[in-house]
Order: C-alpha cells, then structure tokens, then sequence
C-alpha cells in the first residue's frame, strides 16, 4: 500500500537547495495544493531571483522567470492574457519587500487574481546572506555585521500587516513550516490561496516564516528553533485579511 | 481608395495596434506620448481588451512580458525617461525571446529633460538601452500614417524574429495631426508552441527564461540570437531614397528630421544643387547599403539630426568614410529649420 507519494507536480529532478533549507517543503506543499485541486494542466508559475530563481525547472506546470522582483507585475500579464489560468509567483523577502515591494502593494491594491507564495527567512539567501527587508533588529548578516542598527537601517517590514490595510486584497495570512502542525496548517493556507484564485475571489498572499540554516550559520534543529524564538514574536502566525469572512486582524 | 481620418500621431499608433490584433496595453503616463494610452484607455474595454495603468514603467513592461509569454500580441508606450526605467524589462524580453512592441515617442533629455521633440534616445534605442548583447528592430516613422503602418509591422516582426520591436516616434510624430488610412492587411500571429500557457497534461511544461549559468550554454544562445539578427539584418531593413540617383551631396535623416530635409532638399534642387535624401525606416537594421553606394557618387553626406550627433556614427560606418560626413543639428526639443538644412546644403555644394 503506497502511502506517502511524491506530488506529480513536482518534477522528479534533484532540488539545487541547500541541506535543512525548507524551500523544499514549501515547493512541496504547492505541489500537493496543485495535484489535489486538479489545476496542473491550467496553472502557471512565476519563479523570481533569489534561492528559488531555478523553481521553474522545479514545478511541472509551466513556468516563467521573472526579473528581481517583478514577479506580481508579471503574474498580471499572464493572468490579463487568460482569466481561466491559475496563477502563482513563488517570491523570498528580498524579492517582494524590497526591490519589488511596488509590484507587491500595487498587485494587492488591484485585488489582482493571483496567488502569492511569499518566503520570509530573514536574509538573502542566493548572493550570500545579505541584510534583509525582513531581518531581525540585531540580527547579523553580511552586510549588517555588528547586527541591524536601527538607526541605520530601520525596522524590518511586516508584510501581512502592511498590505493588511489596503482596501484590495482578499486574503492574507502569515504560517510557518518548522514542525509538523505547522507545515499542516501552511497547507490548508497555500490550498485556500488558490481556491480564492479559482472562485474569483482576488490576490492571496500567504507569507511562509521560513529559515536559512546556512546563511544564519546554525544547524538545521536550531534553525527551527530560531524561527519559534525569534521570528515568531516579531511576526505572529495568523489570517492578516481574509475580505470575503470579513476578518481582520488587529 | 480606403476612407482617411485625421488623427494625432499617437492615436493612429493605439489605433493600429489593435487593428494588428494588440488587445493588451499596459503603460504609466508621460509627456509625449500620453494620448495613446488615454486613447487604450477608452477602446479596449469596449473591444474586449485590456488597458492597465500600471504602478510604474517597470511594471507595465514586466506585464507585457507576462503576456508575451503567454503568445499574445502585446504593447507599451512611453517617452524617453520612461524608456530608460523599461529598460531592464527590455533586456529580459530579448533574453527570453519574447515577442512585444515597445513605443518610444522621444523627448529632450538628459535626465528628466523636457517634453519637446527630440531623436536623442538613438543611441539607446539601437544599441540595446538595457545591458547584454541584444538589439531591437527600431522602426522610425516620419508621417501619422507611417506612424500606424510601421506599428503593425512591427508586431508582425516581433512575432516573426521573437524579438521586441520598437516605434521610435518623436513629440512632434506623437502630437502631430495627418490624414490616416487604417486599412492594413495584417499577418496573424504564427503559432507559438514555446508559449506559457499552461500543459493541459498534453505536452512536458515550457519555461519562459533567461537565466543560463552555464557559460557554454549561454554563449550558445547568444551566438544563435545573433543569427537570427542576422536574418533580420538581410530581409528587413528599410529605407527611402529621395533624388539620390543625381546626388553629389546627401543628406541622411529619418523621423521628422527626414521631412524637414524633404523641404530643403526641394529647395536646393530648385536652385540647381544636386542634393537626395536617404531616410533609413528600420534604424535597426540600419541600412548601410544606400550609403555605401552613395560614398562612391556624393562629395559629402550631412547628417540631420534632433541630437548631438548619434546617427553620425552609422554613417560614417555605413559610408566607410569615404567621403565627408557632417552634422546639422538641432537639440533639447528643438527642430532644425528648412532654412538651417538648406544652408547646411549650400555650403557643402560650394
């Protein structure tokens, strides 16, 4: 009895992340999301820059790179061109809060019918582990080595809580996949982000607290463990939007 | 003969892209060009098409990327600073191969410049604008109706070399009213196979990319672009001679500077100087050709230009410096006068 198989919208090819990164797992949950929903033959993904540039040979849905940042503008294209298509960008911190964050306000205040998969982990992962729009005060990076000063280079961007006050957007919802419980709730996040696409509903974004053991400089376990002691507090799990149940957080 | 309209240049480009089947228009405003998109503005919702305002020039152009990878005909428009801010977005249509139509309808710069004529963006235009080795076909119009001709050309081009085509236009083509026939044949689109639009579980999924880190690989797909600009460069590159077969002196020029050496170029032949125009259409390709034959017959070529001297340089190249080439010019949205060409062309026939 077969009871755990690898989603088929995940390509059977070996993934180019680095040990205990968790891209994997989301790429996982997506796939899963996609299977489960049917929408394979109908979706189209837009990989960004950054650790996930190389998703597009990841996914078996067909996929499109977009330039640093632009991934939302992109999805708009594709989603004006066919309504009918089911589409996604799978976007890191430096993508979507910094170089891109115009694209991502404007995407959501536009209620833009796509489905966004948003990685927070804090650092740029790709070039290195650079300070991010998202990094921790204090935390150490390459380029914020005696910890982000916020006299110099301010606070760190809540997403969920920042788009959370536009009119537009139809849901938003900050999770986490650092343990079993979590990655479960991620996955009914990820699947209600396309359902909404699917239904006409407008733009989802689910922002995913994620870790990068190697750019942190920790082990994978202690990773995990940095997420629930440190990023947890500053960015609380939970629905930010949810327009068409009327929720919002405060 | 087909019933003519009077309309500003920049409506008869809006007007003939959705005639060449454009039914998405993404753009930010700018002066100016900002009639064409008030003019998508008001027709595509009418004709089931899209017009989006987008957040920034970025934006619009990365919108019609996504469009372009999903096979449709798909354009914007802006003025030079706007061109500038597109030009990343330009860089990856060429790197991905995407088919689009970029309109520039050019002001004074540097910088944010003024919003007056100006034909200073040559050099962007031809040699790139964004970074990495790539060109776009420029198409120069220098009427309203060439205005609309050229724009549905250049979408038939873009889809037929996979590249981006841009109308480069001037503030003076843009504003400007003519009579304009708009009854075009128009070729429709080829298929596009490579297009993202979705498996329907029939087909191994495309990627729409132009991420190469391998450099063997990436030198390859430069190399075979490169070809196909090669085709480019045989079967497509325009030009009009004007009284060259007599010529002893030619004046090189294209847009509005092309129209207003028209009138000089009368004007001297009506005095009894053997002078011709050669307006190259396609800016690239840039047709050397017409000056190669006309280095062996003329004593000097003048260059007429909104500019500080680009053009010059293909000129020269074009002419293989065998004679003179000079420049007659005018910047900062200001247009050289019939009488500062005619001039020009006196003193070179002396």
């Amino acid at each position: 009895m077969i009871v755990y198989d690898k989603p088929h919208a995940l390509l059977d090819v070996p993934l180019h992340y680095c040990p205990g990164c968790l891209h994997g797992v989301v790429h996982k949950l997506v796939a899963e999301v996609i299977d489960e929903l049917g929408i394979e033959g109908k979706t189209i993904g837009i990989a960004p820059v950054g650790c996930s540039v190389m998703a597009y040979d990841y996914f078996a849905c067909d996929m499109i790179e977009a330039a640093h940042g632009r991934a939302p503008a992109v999805a708009t294209g594709v989603k004006r061109a066919d309504p009918t298509k089911v589409v996604f960008t799978y976007q890191g911190d430096g993508d979507l809060a910094s170089i891109g964050m115009a694209e991502t306000v404007h995407a959501a205040a536009r209620n833009e019918n796509i489905t966004v998969i948003f990685i927070n982990n804090a650092i740029y992962g790709m070039t290195g582990g650079q300070m991010a729009p998202t990094s921790l005060v204090g935390q150490v990076t390459q380029t914020s080595p005696y910890g982000r000063d916020p006299k110099l280079c301010g606070y760190p961007i809540r997403v969920c809580e920042l788009l959370s006050e536009l009119e537009g957007p139809e849901y938003l919802e900050r999770v986490t996949v650092n343990s079993i419980p979590h990655i479960r709730a991620a996955k009914k996040a990820i699947k209600k982000a396309f359902m909404n696409q699917i239904e006409g509903k407008g733009f989802s974004l689910i922002e995913v607290v994620s870790s990068c053991p190697t750019n942190w400089g920790m082990t994978p376990q202690n990773a995990l463990k940095w997420i629930e002691e440190k990023m947890l507090p500053y960015y609380p799990l939970g629905v930010y939007k949810d327009r068409s149940n009327g929720e919002v957080k405060k | 003969m087909a019933d003519k309209v009077l309309m500003k240049g920049n409506e008869a480009i809006a007007e003939a892209a959705i005639k060449a089947g454009c039914r998405h228009y993404f753009g930010y405003p700018i002066t100016p060009q900002t009639e064409v998109a008030a003019y998508m503005a008001k027709r595509m919702p009418k004709i089931g098409g899209t017009f989006l305002q987008a957040e920034s020039e970025i934006a619009a152009i990365n919108m019609v990327y996504g469009v372009a990878s999903a096979g449709l005909r798909v354009m914007t428009s802006s003025s030079s600073p706007g061109i500038s801010l597109k030009g990343e977005g330009i860089s990856y249509l060429a790197g991905a191969d995407l088919p689009a139509l970029v309109v520039n309808v050019q002001r004074g710069g540097p910088g944010l410049g003024g919003i007056q004529p100006s034909q200073s963006d040559y050099f962007q235009s031809t040699r790139g604008g964004g970074h990495g080795d790539y060109h776009m076909i420029v198409l120069a119009p220098s009427s309203v109706q060439e205005m609309a001709e050229l724009t549905v050309k250049a979408f038939e081009l873009a889809d037929k070399y996979r590249m981006t085509a841009m109308v480069l236009a001037d503030g003076t083509m843009g504003q400007m009213m003519e009579p304009v026939s708009l009854d075009f044949d128009v070729t429709p689109p080829p298929e596009k196979p490579w297009a993202t639009t979705g498996t329907e579980m029939k087909r191994k999924h495309n990627i729409v990319n132009s991420l190469s880190l391998v450099p063997e690989e990436l030198e390859k797909l430069n190399i075979a672009r490169f070809e196909r600009y090669e085709q480019v460069k045989q079967n497509e590159t325009r030009y009009e001679e004007y009284m060259m077969d007599d010529a002893e002196i030619a004046i090189a020029a294209f847009g509005i500077a092309a129209r207003v050496s028209k009138n000089a170029v009368n004007e001297a032949r009506k005095r009894g100087v053997k002078v011709g125009l050669i307006r190259p259409i396609t800016l690239w390709p840039f047709p050397e050709a017409p000056f190669k034959k006309a280095a062996e017959h003329v004593k000097q070529i003048i260059s007429v230009e909104l500019n500080m001297g680009q053009m010059i340089e293909d000129v020269r190249l074009a002419s293989e410096c065998k004679v003179p080439v000079t420049l007659c010019n005018r910047v900062g949205g200001m247009i050289p006068s019939p009488e500062q060409v005619l001039d020009a062309i006196l003193k070179a026939s002396k």
